[in-house]
């Protein structure tokens, strides 16, 4: 059995959660929520934490030198670090559509990395 | 140059002011920004969380910016000039707008309506009072998120942070994520300033302590910094003796506080509300200088762009209402006023005769839990809705309606536990 203390993000009350968990990672108590909806977040945070990325990568060619970039959908909180890391050193070539897949599966976790600032070629 | 509405600043205020003052019938719309791109601020808020409210769906700051920025560019009446400063408003039977950049030299300008969306600047080091020397590496927290998204450069690789507003949160995962390793987060206050959502995936994610109740007493170094002095601070914010500590570090990060950039409009005679350091204005956000408004930052700071957004459509659909009849003032107004709790309100007087449903946007001076917020006028309650939660971070709003405004001479917003 271990207990995982976490802050309720539903609204901006943030009620203190406590999720016991047993050996099969089976939740078998969730305390301290004012509502369902804390509920619902302590089994998502427990099941699988994630958390949307977002950095920006150098731009070669460009009207600007960085390009801001972020994951179309939410990625494993603990591949967080992996995905800063994947795009570190990155640098992406100019002109730039909002939108654009800049990273395909980035760090492994089956998500693209998508520009979210157009960038126009120089010259 | 004669236009029809001039509107100074190009964030995400100047824009939704522009297209709507230009939907509503202005005929010749121009926009003057400082910087060389349109979207302002949002520019470098690359996270996500922008937009829920106006667009339903979650958008990062560029992104929100964007769609704005599309319409603008696909609009003829709408023109725009970049990297031009404005140095002057002088209003007048016709107000004029004097400004200056590379292409045009200086300019005067004319227009019928003015809208001021000059957005808001960070509190600075100098109104804090920190002691200590005058290093290299206290740079306000938006001055850093500029150089690491806009520029990138990483300015700092030991990070301690004063002040839990949201921007100093964002910034400790930002520079986490850059490699650099943020120490801690001080807050003088009992509470944090920021969103729940950004202490969980800001500073939980990445266990950086929140020191609440503390703050910087001292910062060392000669050319860079090289550490600070933290303390626990008393009931009445005084830094408790003996609980003083040295944190080694090369950045100090400070997100004290937001101030709107009023210079333009103080220098032109608009009278400015001085708790919220913007312009006092009606409902349709005019200020006491008939065709001039303001919206988004500049008139009052607000937690979310969404909102900015929506306020500042009110004011260009008003700019433009302007330039057909040249006024909406009749001198006929009911004044709002916050109490019990509530710090300000926003508008600071409403037009009795007023058409649409009125928002009043407020925030309130401390922490309440189950609450209700109210619009009062005498005994008679207008609007009431009750709250788990209220901070001072979040800003609050109820709608008043037109017909509710007949025979009352003030309105009272407040707080009742």
């Amino acid at each position: 059995m271990t207990k995982m203390k976490m802050i309720c993000t539903a609204c901006p009350m943030g009620c203190s959660i406590t999720a016991t968990v047993d050996d099969n990672e089976n939740i078998v108590n969730i305390t301290g929520q004012n509502c369902g909806r804390g509920v619902a977040y302590a089994r998502a945070e427990v099941a699988n934490p994630a958390r949307s990325f977002h950095s920006t990568l150098r731009v070669a060619d460009g009207d600007l030198p960085m390009v801001s970039v972020k994951t179309t959908a939410p990625v494993p909180k603990n591949t967080l670090m992996d995905c800063a890391q994947a795009t570190r050193g990155m640098i992406a070539k100019a002109p730039i559509a909002v939108g654009d897949v800049l990273l395909s599966d980035i760090a492994g976790t089956g998500v693209d990395l998508v520009a979210t600032t157009r960038v126009t070629a120089n010259g | 140059m004669e236009y029809d509405v001039i509107v100074i600043g190009g964030g995400p205020a100047g824009m939704a002011a522009a297209l709507k003052a230009q939907e509503n019938g202005a005929a010749r719309v121009l926009i003057l920004e400082r910087e060389t791109f349109l979207g302002g601020i949002l520019m470098q808020c690359i996270h996500t969380g922008f937009g829920l409210h106006y667009f339903k769906e979650e958008l990062s700051g560029p992104e929100f910016a964007h769609r704005f920025i599309e319409k603008i560019e696909a609009n003829p009446a709408i023109e725009v000039k970049l990297d031009t400063m404005v140095l002057d408003v002088q209003p007048g039977e016709s107000h004029q707008v004097i400004a200056v950049n590379k292409a045009d030299g200086l300019m005067q300008l004319n227009a019928k309506a003015i809208v001021l969306a000059m957005g808001c600047r960070e509190r600075p080091r100098g109104a804090l009072n920190i002691a200590g020397a005058r290093p290299a590496g206290v740079l306000s927290a938006g001055t850093a998120q500029k150089y690491v998204n806009m520029d990138g450069y990483l300015p700092g690789r030991e990070v301690v942070i004063l002040g839990s507003g949201d921007i100093g949160l964002i910034m400790a995962r930002r520079m986490t994520f850059e490699g650099a390793k943020v120490k801690m987060v001080c807050e003088l206050m009992p509470y944090s300033g920021g969103l729940t959502r950004n202490i969980v995936q800001c500073l939980n994610d990445f266990d950086i302590p929140l020191k609440l109740s503390t703050t910087v007493i001292d910062i060392h170094g000669s050319d860079r910094v090289t550490g600070v002095t933290i303390a626990q601070v008393d009931d009445n914010r005084r830094p408790i003796p003996g609980t003083e500590e040295h944190v080694p570090c090369d950045l100090l990060l400070l997100s004290v506080g937001l101030i709107p950039e009023n210079e333009l409009s103080r220098a032109a005679g608009v009278q400015i509300d001085p708790i919220t350091g913007g312009a006092q204005v009606n409902e349709a956000c005019e200020t006491e200088i008939p065709g001039i408004f303001a919206c988004g930052n500049v008139l009052h700071v607000h937690d979310l762009v969404d909102y900015v957004a929506l306020e500042a459509e009110v004011a260009g659909t008003a700019a433009a209402q302007y330039c057909k009849t040249s006024s909406n003032t009749n001198g006929d107004y009911i004044n709002t006023q916050g109490e019990n709790g509530v710090r300000y309100v926003v508008p600071q007087r409403v037009n009795k005769r007023a058409q649409q449903p009125v928002s009043l946007y407020f925030r309130v001076g401390q922490v309440y839990a189950d609450a209700t917020v109210q619009v009062r006028a005498g005994d008679t309650v207008l609007a009431s809705e009750r709250r788990a939660r209220i901070t001072p971070g979040e800003m609050e709003h109820l709608v008043v309606n037109p017909e509710q405004l007949a025979g009352i001479e003030e309105l009272i917003v407040e707080v009742v536990v």
